[in-house]
């Protein structure tokens, strides 16, 4: 089974394409391997095709990065960050006050700041995005408004938060949530306006109340595409935490690049970058599995 | 009863973008009980639109449909419909397919055990016990249009409408399900109406065909009385004389007098 999964890891790209806010993308359905090949086969052929490209893309990607960095412009090397990284991850949670903290508490910190931010936004995108998409009337209230503020830049956001709540962090959630709703809403939205006739018309036929309706129908049909809404949201909101923790300041990943960059600790900042991208990287996979479940 | 489903003058006026399109015209029809009506004509003709109609789906936008002498205003539980691709929900088993069905009719007056017999008992009558608890994509094409009429019948209608329910199955299927169509209609006595392009599937079913003129503004062009016995047997009947008259009938109404000015 593992090997199935595996297969499955998007490339590099893909994870690019999730940070953009999109309409809604359907995850193809997973070709199971022909029941034929044998598991010796299978598994040699996983490596060749799947294991040893990404092992030799990471391989070159290393060599670039050594070769710039023996360059002689103060950008570290791969051994001198590894080394760093061993030690920073060796005592994750040490606490030495409020600008001195491990990075395992800068990492929670950062992911409870996107899970309450991107919370807030599904509890209301979601719902939001099934009335947009059940009422005509409504759609066209709310659309150009959408239309509006869907490409403002996150950090734009930022001043209003500050104004509103007077202090740093709840600033820094809202414009979590500000910046992770859009997707929510707007695949909910098409989720619900793609629901096939078919299968209205079957709540037709038995007079379903509306109630039934979005129970029964609306909502497991729409499940893809709140799926894909909620993968998309949280890639941005990934995106856009260290920005706004770098603004905003406290403990969090963005923090701790900023201070290490006034510290001229340049390791540390290569080490933030690496452990943004795979908690990223991480948090897009569990929600794959997770959408996994409402292929029907 | 004599008049069960009365179809008086309906006009049914679709407002397309490209303007008014008059689907059909001064349809009359007159369905008594435990009868088995087919409707046949060339795609386009209208007959999904008149079987809608009776379903209550849509509106007619003149003329009036009855259903046991009071007026259609609406999809009903004495209506069952069995739609042409299933339309099963694929999140849900087979039995809660057809549980949803019967909750709606019978939920507020039995209890969760008498509803459950109510499934089980659908899925019986059409050979479905076995794969109940599976869900949609794991049974075959012609499961499904079992499943569907399966779910049509346990509502217990009176009328059971039918909108080219083999159209999408292999012609052995299809046979199969014809088979286990007559059955059931031999054993309950429901009204049938079924809309259908097959020419044998609608003589071999039915009472009385009724045969579409093409659209626009379609209308009902002949109706054939199908005088043979039953319970009929479709090998039986591939020399019977009757049979085949009909079957001529049928084809010459519609290849000769409805011709299809382009295919």
């Amino acid at each position: 089974m593992t090997v199935v999964v595996m297969k499955n890891v998007p490339d590099s790209s893909h994870v690019a394409d999730s940070t953009a806010v999109k309409t809604a993308v359907i995850i193809p359905p997973v070709e199971a391997p022909p029941l034929s090949v044998s598991r010796v086969a299978q598994v040699g052929q996983w490596f060749g095709c799947t294991a040893l490209p990404r092992v030799i893309g990471l391989a070159l990607f290393v060599l670039v990065w050594a070769l710039i960095a023996s360059g002689g412009n103060g950008l570290p090397g791969p051994a001198q960050t590894w080394t760093s990284a061993v030690e920073v991850f060796s005592d994750p949670f040490y606490d030495n006050g409020p600008n001195d903290k491990g990075i395992g508490w800068n990492i929670l910190s950062s992911l409870e700041r996107v899970g309450i931010g991107f919370g807030l936004a599904a509890l209301i995108g979601i719902p939001l995005g099934f009335i947009i998409g059940r009422v005509a009337f409504i759609n066209g209230m709310l659309s150009p408004i959408i239309s509006l503020l869907r490409p403002v830049s996150p950090l734009a956001w930022l001043p209003i938060g500050l104004l509103v709540f007077k202090q740093a962090d709840p600033a820094a959630i809202w414009v979590i949530f500000i910046s992770s709703i859009w997707p929510m809403i707007i695949n909910t939205a098409v989720g619900v306006g793609k629901v096939p006739e078919d299968y209205l018309n079957v709540a037709r036929m038995l007079n379903l109340s509306e109630w039934k309706i979005l129970t029964t129908i609306l909502l497991p049909a729409t499940m893809p595409y709140v799926m894909t809404g909620i993968r998309l949201s949280i890639g941005v909101a990934w995106l856009v935490i260290v920005a706004a923790e770098m603004l905003t300041g406290g403990v969090g990943l963005g923090f701790w690049v900023w201070d290490e960059w006034n510290n001229l600790n340049v390791e540390h900042i290569i080490i933030a970058i690496f452990v943004v991208g795979i908690i990223g990287l991480v948090l897009e996979q569990l929600l794959l599995l997770l959408a996994r479940r409402y292929n029907y | 009863m004599s008049k069960y489903v009365q179809i008086e003058n309906v006009q049914m006026v679709f407002n397309t973008r490209s303007g008014r399109y008059v689907a059909l015209k001064d349809v009359d029809l007159t369905i008594s009980q435990g009868e088995f009506v087919s409707i046949i004509g060339h795609s386009g003709c209208g007959k999904s639109t008149l079987l809608n109609l009776v379903a209550g789906l849509i509106a007619p936008t003149g003329g009036a449909l009855l259903c046991a002498g009071r007026e259609i205003a609406g999809p009903g539980p004495e209506r069952g419909v069995v739609f042409q691709n299933h339309s099963l929900l694929p999140w849900l088993t087979c039995a809660d397919n057809v549980y949803l069905a019967v909750e709606r009719v019978f939920g507020g007056k039995e209890s969760k055990a008498d509803l459950k017999r109510r499934v089980a008992e659908a899925l019986e009558l059409v050979g479905l016990s076995p794969a109940a608890h599976k869900l949609p994509q794991e049974i075959s094409g012609g499961m499904k249009q079992r499943v569907g009429i399966a779910r049509a019948l346990s509502m217990q209608p009176k009328v059971l409408l039918l909108d080219e329910p083999f159209g999408a199955l292999d012609a052995l299927t299809r046979a199969t399900l014809q088979d286990s169509l007559m059955e059931i209609h031999a054993g309950l006595g429901n009204t049938v109406i079924m809309v259908t392009h097959d020419v044998d599937e609608a003589v071999l079913l039915s009472d009385r065909i009724v045969m579409m003129t093409n659209g626009p503004a379609a209308t009902v062009g002949e109706v054939l009385d199908v005088g043979l016995r039953r319970p009929r047997n479709r090998v039986v009947l591939a020399d019977n004389v009757d049979y085949n008259r009909y079957r001529s009938e049928v084809l010459k109404f519609l290849y000769q007098r409805q011709k299809r000015q382009v295919a």
